[in-house]
This record gives C-alpha cells, structure tokens and sequence, in this order.
C-alpha cells in the first residue's frame, strides 16, 4: 500500500472561491491547523499536488512486441515523492516505475474519453516532424529522445495539477502501480467510449443551434492549429538557412590560415582571425538546439488546439443528439395525435397504406397507442437525459476552456519572451566573435 | 658620375634627384621644395632625366644610388608607414565624384568629375575640376603603363558588363565603378613616380582629352613590338623575384578563395531573408486572431522585420564595399605580374646581349657595345623600381585589407547590436505587461 500523506487541496470554483475537498481516507490524516497550510505547495496557481513527479531518465529495451516481432523501444522512468515529505525536507527515495510512450497514449487516450469536457494536455510528438535538415529525424537519436523526456515530464505535471483530472484513480495508478495498471484501464470500458467517440469526431453532421461560444472557440482552435504549424515550418526553414550562413563562415577560418602561411607581418593577426571564425561556424550547432525548445513549446499548443477542438466537436455531438432526440418526440408526438385523432397532419406511410387499404382495426390501433405511448415517455426520458448531458458539457466545458485560455496566454506569452531572451543571446555571442575578430585584424 | 645628394629615386619626375626624397622615406623635409629652392652643386644634366618617356634613357645606374636606394627601404619601420595618412609628402589631391548620366545621339555614357587640388609646380593652376567618362580613365592607365614599364600601374575597375546581365546605369553599379575610379586616381597620384607623368597632368587639368585614339593604339602596337623584339629566354630568375612571384600566385588564389567565400554567404544571406521575412508574416497573421497575445505576437513580427532591415544592410555593404575591392586587388596582382614577367624579359635580354657580345669579343675583340650596358641599366632600373614599388604595394595591401577587414567585422556587429537592441525592446515591453497582470492578478 503507498503511503502518501494528502494534504488539503484546493480547487478552484467557478466563482472563483476557493473550496476545500475532503482528503483521502486512505492517509495519515494531519491536523488541520495552519502548519498543514504550510506544506502545501503553491504554483502561481492554487492549484497543488500531491506528489512530486518528474521523468527521470529514459532507456533503450528490447522486448517482442504483439505480433512476437523483436523491437527496440525507449522507456522513461517516473519517479514521485510525496510532496509533505519534500516540504518537511526529508528526502526519502523516489518511488518509481517505468513507462513506455504507448502506455502515456493510453493513459491520455482514457482522459480524453473520460472527460470529454476538458482540453486534455497533449503529449509530445511521436515522431519528430518540423524538422529542420541537419536535426535527426530519428526516434532513437539522444537529443529527441531527451526532449520527448521533458515532454513527457511535462504532460504528467499538467495533468497532475489540473483540477479535475488530477483527481483520477487512474491517472494515480499509472504514477504509482507499475504492474496492473493497464488491466484497471481496460475494466473502465473506456475503450468502448473511445471508438465511438473516434467515430463521432469524423462524422459530419449538421446542428441546428449550436451554441455561439462554442463555435466561435471551435473556429480559433482552427486558427490556432493553422498558425502554430504555420510558424513551426517557417522557423524550420529559416533554421535551416542561418545554419548555412554560419557554417560557410568556417571556409574563411581555413583560407585565412593558409594565407597567413605566407604574410609576414600580417600573419599573426589573419591566424587568429581565423581561429574566431571557426568559433563563429560551430556556433550555431548549440543556438538552434537551444532553440528547439521554443519549438517544442509551440508544438505543445499545436496539439493543444486539436483538443481544444475536440472539446468544441464534443459539444457539437451533445447538442446534436439533443436536437436528434428533441426532433425525435416532436415526431412520436405529432404520430400519437394523428392516430388518437385521426387527423393526418404529415405524410407518413402508414397513413398512405391506410387511405389504399383502409384502416386498421381498433385493437391494433390501440396496440400502437399504447406502444407510441412508452416510446414517447422513452423519449421523454432521453430528451432530459440529454438535455442535461448537453448543459453539464457546456457548463464545465466552459470552465475548462476559460483555464486554458488563461494559461495558453500566459505560457505563450512566457514563451516569446524566452526566444527573444535567445536572440538576445545569439546576438551577444556574435558581437564577441566580431569584435575579437576585429582585435585580430587591427593587428595585421 | 657622382651624385651628391644620394637619396632618390632615379627615374622620378622633372624634379632634380636630389630634391626629390625617397617615396617610402620618413620625410624630415617637404618633398616638394618651392620655386625657389636652388638646387645644390654636382649635379648634372644626366640627371635630368624627364619622367614620360620610354626607358631608353638611361639612369644612373651606379652602385651608390643603388645601394642607397635598397638602404632606404631597411631603414623604415613598418608599423609607422602609413602612405595615406602621411600628408606631409602630399600635395597633390584628387577626387573622383558627382556621376552624371550623358544622352546622346550616339550613345549614353557616365562622366564623373575628378577635382584636384595642388600645390606643384608642375600644375599652372592649384586647384581643377574637369569630368571625365570611363574611357579617360582606360587612356590615362594604357599611358602609364607604356611611358612606365618597369612601375605598377594600380588597376581599373572591370571594363567590360555584360549589357544584358548588369546594368551600366544603375546607381549601385555607378557608385561601385566610381569608388574603383576614385582609388584608382589616388593610388597613382601618390606614387612618387607615376604622379608626375605628363599623361596625368593632362587628365587632371585639359579641359578637352584630345586623347588621339589612333596614337593610343598605335602605342600598343609598339608595346608589343618591343617585348617580342626582345625574344630572349630567362635563364634564372633572381630568388627574390622568385619568391615574389610564389606569393603572388598563392595570393592570388586565396584572395580567388576569399572571393567564393563572400560571394556565398552573401547567397546564403539572401535566402535566409527570404525565410526570415515569411517567418515575421506568420506572427503577423497569427497576431489577427488573437487577443491577449496580438501585442507580443505583433511586437516578435516587428523585431524580426527589423533584423531583415538590419541583414538588408549589411548585405549591400558587403557587396558594395567589400567584393569590390577584394576583385580590385586580383586586378592589382595580374599588374603585378605583368610587371614582373617585364622585368623578366629586360633582364633576358640584358643576359642575352651581353652572352653574344662577350662571344663576340672573344672572337675579334669587338667592345662591348654601349647598347649592352643600356640594357644593364634598364634591367637594373628595372630591379630598383619594382622592389621600390613592391614594397610600397605590400604596405597598401597591408592597409587596405586591414581596413576591409576590419570594415567587415563592424558591419556585422552592428548588424548584431541592431538585431539585439530590437529583441531588448520588446522584452520590456512583454515585461511590463507581465508585471501589470501580476500585479492585478494579486490585488
């Protein structure tokens, strides 16, 4: 049994009123005094955590897969610690386990399924795309691997600190239960959910009152998704090309060199010169990895949008069935009147065969009202049913998507700043190298 | 035959020799006395030699100026030599500018003003203003080099553009060739010898250059005559003038080197640009469909546009400045050789004449005719003026491309200084606003 204290959490009402929960029964329950309030950690956010959880490190194993093929695969192993221990500065040893990617898209897979209400944080590309040439494109080359790491690290952090899904049995099982996990994921039968949501999210169909702010947010994760690949390939490209500019610098490193061979006074200076261009050359090697960070930064809201999006589609579905079932009763009803009044309002076949072939005997009419009848108090049901399926996705729906835009400004915007803080770099780093440059020729 | 006042050169202007200081001496007294300096006693009319006319007229080719020459040239300290900025031994200025487009019936052409300013004697007025068009410029050199073989002429910037390829009126093309023309001009009105041609006089002060095109060419006709009279074959080469040689050929491949080189990032340059420019567009337009985040977005497209202003910058000032010169430079290095490959052929002929003639006297004891010892003094004139002239085009080229150089390095760091204050700026803007939210975050 994992021992982990739980400390009071704090979540965030819509009123914005902080709310304590309850904790969890199966802890060291500590006073509730305000050393408690101490060990809670505060992340800019209210929101907290229980454990510390980080990617430690990542592994290459060789294991046969499903269909009994040897593969090699990389997994990454999490450790947590419970957070009062790291507050009262005790360090114990991490809990661990390791996890392969798959079981993170599993995991996440549950999430999207289970809360269909909530931008799901995305996972870090499977494959490396937006790959600017000399990047490796290769799933197994240590740079990627390292930044799908922090990728990873970054999604369990997320989701651990939101404020719904931080609450989920499953997500702690995944952190904490090495073995047995993915049996408790399959018992969930979100599998089931998932195919049929998979469907749903291709499917075109047409709503007739979707609500305004949903369509409007569905349209900017549009938006969103076309502008962060946009920039992602343009940043790609010019990547590229700076990359060339910097690197043919090295040819006057080696020119310079030869031709000091044969100067006399100015020799010394062209030697050194040279020596500088080199530096400048190799440069950029560490400036665009560096880089690659930001580009991971805005890969996450690349796939952020697609969940945004499914969020948006998700109410599209909800309203869309509530229209279905709505349009549905008013039908069933309308049937119930015409056979209880004989009127014929609409057309229907039964009416036709009727006129052709005469009606039908009292027995079976009554046999048909009864069975219209319970289809209608069905249909009653499901109209409520859905009615409230459609107003609890928008009510929570909403909530979630207000956070994310909060946050999504606040990280770009933390971001940009970041790249401009490394062209400010890249810049000093190429005042230095022209200036000693400089020095060099002025002594020639 | 004896000088008295052993300094100077001997194939120098109508000044007496020995008014006249060494070019690459430290000058102690002004190389140009007034009218009225008297010239000092023991001089003679040998030593009138007139500068412009062909090297038949020989120079006092003794061992004493000689030496006194090669002796000079020891005697200076290379760090001081600065040629351009030692004013004291100049006074003759000139200045190519003003590029003015002519239309004519026959043709449209460039004249360019080329204004002196001169305190020599030489000069009835001290200061002049006359416009000249490329071909001047080509007379004026093809003069040079015919009256003054055994010198280095400075080069011309390219003669010939393609019509189709590059265009002759553009104002980037006008201002690169008006550069070359300037320093063209400059470079032989500062060299001791050339700078008193009677062909340079003309240029700078006649109002109409009756340049006499049939002569011109007639000139080349008799250029080339007389290096194919010679015939003769270098047996060996003197190991300075061989490690000259050496270096000019290994120069000339690196600066050909250097040359690809700029010409490629230049290339590489533009096409970043071209990404970069797109790239700052895309935060434009990311911009429109945002709202707290238009600013900062907006802001990263400005900052990048003005990197692309900054890149622009620096990428014609490389073209403009620094190629040119550069190409200027493998122009002054096939002078160079030419020369060398002259002074080759005096000595080969000197060698040649002076074998047969001692065969000959041998034989019936005829005399070494006077004609052999004129080619002595011509080769060795010869010797003197290009290891005179040698020097003092190591020194330029050291100058120069120590400010090409250097002139590249500060171009780039300011395009990087631009680049940064750019990026600085909009960090405190991106602050500020993070600060105002915090701050109305906690209240």
């Amino acid at each position: 049994m994992i021992n982990i204290n739980i400390t009071e959490r704090k979540v965030m009402a819509d009123d914005g009123r902080e709310e304590s929960l309850g904790t969890d029964d199966d802890s060291d329950q500590t006073g509730a005094d305000g050393s408690l309030n101490n060990t809670m950690v505060e992340e800019g956010s209210t929101l907290m955590r229980r454990m510390e959880i980080c990617v430690a490190e990542a592994e290459k194993r060789s294991g046969k897969n499903a269909v009994s093929m040897q593969e090699t695969y990389t997994v990454y192993l999490i450790e947590t610690r419970p957070m009062d221990a790291v507050a009262e500065g005790r360090n114990p040893a991490p809990d661990c386990l390791w996890r392969r990617y798959s079981e993170f898209e599993l995991l996440r897979n549950y999430l999207i399924v289970t809360y269909p209400y909530i931008v799901v944080p995305p996972l870090p590309e499977k494959r490396a795309e937006f790959v600017w040439h000399k990047l490796s494109a290769d799933n197994m080359d240590p740079d990627f691997v390292e930044r799908r790491r922090v990728g990873l690290e970054n999604f369990l952090l997320r989701v651990a600190s939101h404020p719904v899904l931080s609450n989920d049995k499953i997500l702690y099982y995944f952190l904490t239960e090495e073995h047995g996990w993915k049996e408790a994921v399959y018992e969930t039968g979100f599998q089931a959910k998932a195919d049929s949501r998979l469907r749903a999210l291709s499917a075109t169909f047409r709503v007739r009152n979707p609500d305004k702010c949903f369509m409007e947010m569905k349209h900017y994760s549009d938006e969103l998704q076309s502008h962060t690949s946009q920039l992602l390939r343009a940043r790609a490209r010019v990547a590229d090309r700076l990359y060339g500019v910097y690197k043919v610098h090295g040819n006057y490193g080696r020119v310079f060199s030869e031709w000091s061979a044969i100067e006399k006074e100015m020799g010394d200076g062209l030697q050194s010169a040279g020596h500088h261009m080199d530096a400048y050359a190799a440069s950029i090697d560490d400036i665009l990895e560096e880089e690659e960070h930001y580009a991971d930064q805005l890969k996450e809201y690349l796939f952020y949008a697609e969940a945004l999006r499914a969020v948006c589609r998700k109410h599209e579905l909800t309203q869309f069935e509530l229209e279905m079932a709505s349009q549905d009763l008013i039908s069933k009803k309308q049937q119930r009147e015409e056979l209880a009044t004989g009127i014929v309002r609409t057309f229907s076949l039964k009416g036709m065969t009727n006129k052709l072939f005469g009606q039908e005997a009292p027995e079976q009419r009554e046999a048909r009202l009864k069975l219209l009848e319970d289809l209608i108090a069905e249909g009653e049901e499901t109209v409520k049913e859905k009615t409230i399926e459609r107003a609890e996705h928008v009510e929570k729906a909403w909530v979630d998507m207000q956070r994310f835009k909060e946050q999504k400004d606040k990280d770009l915007r933390e971001a940009l700043i970041n790249y401009a803080v490394m062209q400010i770099s890249m810049c000093k780093k190429g005042i230095q190298v022209w200036s000693n440059a400089k020095e060099c020729f002025l002594k020639m | 035959m004896s000088i008295s006042a052993p300094k100077g050169l001997a194939s120098s202007g109508q000044k007496p020799i020995t008014e006249i200081l060494h070019p690459l001496s430290a000058a102690e007294e002004p190389l140009s006395p007034g009218p009225d300096v008297t010239v000092s006693g023991g001089r003679d009319k040998e030593v009138g030699l007139t500068n412009g006319t062909p090297v038949e007229t020989p120079s006092p080719a003794s061992a004493s100026v000689l030496f006194n020459r090669l002796h000079l040239d020891d005697d200076l300290d290379p760090d001081t030599r600065d040629p351009y900025a030692d004013t004291e031994t100049h006074d003759l200025f000139v200045t190519v500018d003003d590029p003015k487009k002519h239309v004519s019936t026959m043709e449209t052409y460039i004249t360019y003003r080329v204004s002196t300013k001169t305190s020599r004697i030489e000069f009835d007025l001290p200061e002049y203003s006359v416009r000249r068009r490329y071909q001047d410029f080509d007379w004026l050199r093809t003069k040079l080099e015919d009256s003054q073989p055994t010198h280095l002429i400075p080069p011309l910037p390219e003669k010939f553009v393609m019509k189709g390829v590059v265009d002759r009126f553009s104002e980037e093309f006008v201002e690169t060739r008006m550069k070359a023309l300037d320093k063209f001009l400059k470079r032989v009105a500062d060299h001791p010898v050339l700078s008193f041609n009677p062909h340079l006089n003309a240029f700078l002060s006649a109002k109409d250059l009756n340049k006499r095109q049939g002569l011109a060419l007639l000139t080349k006709v008799g250029e080339s005559v007389k290096s194919v009279a010679g015939g003769y074959k270098l047996r060996v080469r003197p190991p300075e003038f061989c490690a000259l040689g050496e270096y000019l050929d290994t120069f000339n491949q690196k600066l050909g080197t250097i040359d690809r080189i700029a010409q490629r990032i230049l290339k590489e340059q533009s096409e970043y640009l071209t990404e970069l420019r797109e790239y700052g567009t895309v935060y434009a337009s990311w911009a429109g469909s945002e709202e707290e985040l238009q600013r900062p977005l907006e802001g990263v497209a400005g900052c990048v546009t003005t990197c692309c202003g900054a890149l622009e910058d620096m990428s014609e000032n490389m073209s403009q400045d620094f190629l040119p010169v550069l190409r200027e430079y493998i122009l002054y290095i096939e002078s160079m050789k030419n020369v060398l490959r002259k002074r080759d052929q005096s000595q080969a002929e000197y060698e040649g004449r002076l074998e047969a003639a001692v065969l000959r006297k041998q034989e019936d004891r005829t005399p070494i005719p006077a004609e052999v010892e004129k080619c002595q003094d011509k080769m060795e004139c010869f010797n003197a003026d290009l290891k005179a002239d040698w020097e003092r085009w190591q020194s330029n080229k050291r100058q120069d491309f120590k400010q090409l150089l250097t002139g590249m390095a500060d171009k780039n760091v300011t395009y990087y200084e631009k680049c940064q204050a750019a990026w600085e700026s909009l960090i405190t803007v991106l602050q500020d606003k993070q600060t105002e939210d915090k701050t109305s975050e906690t209240n």
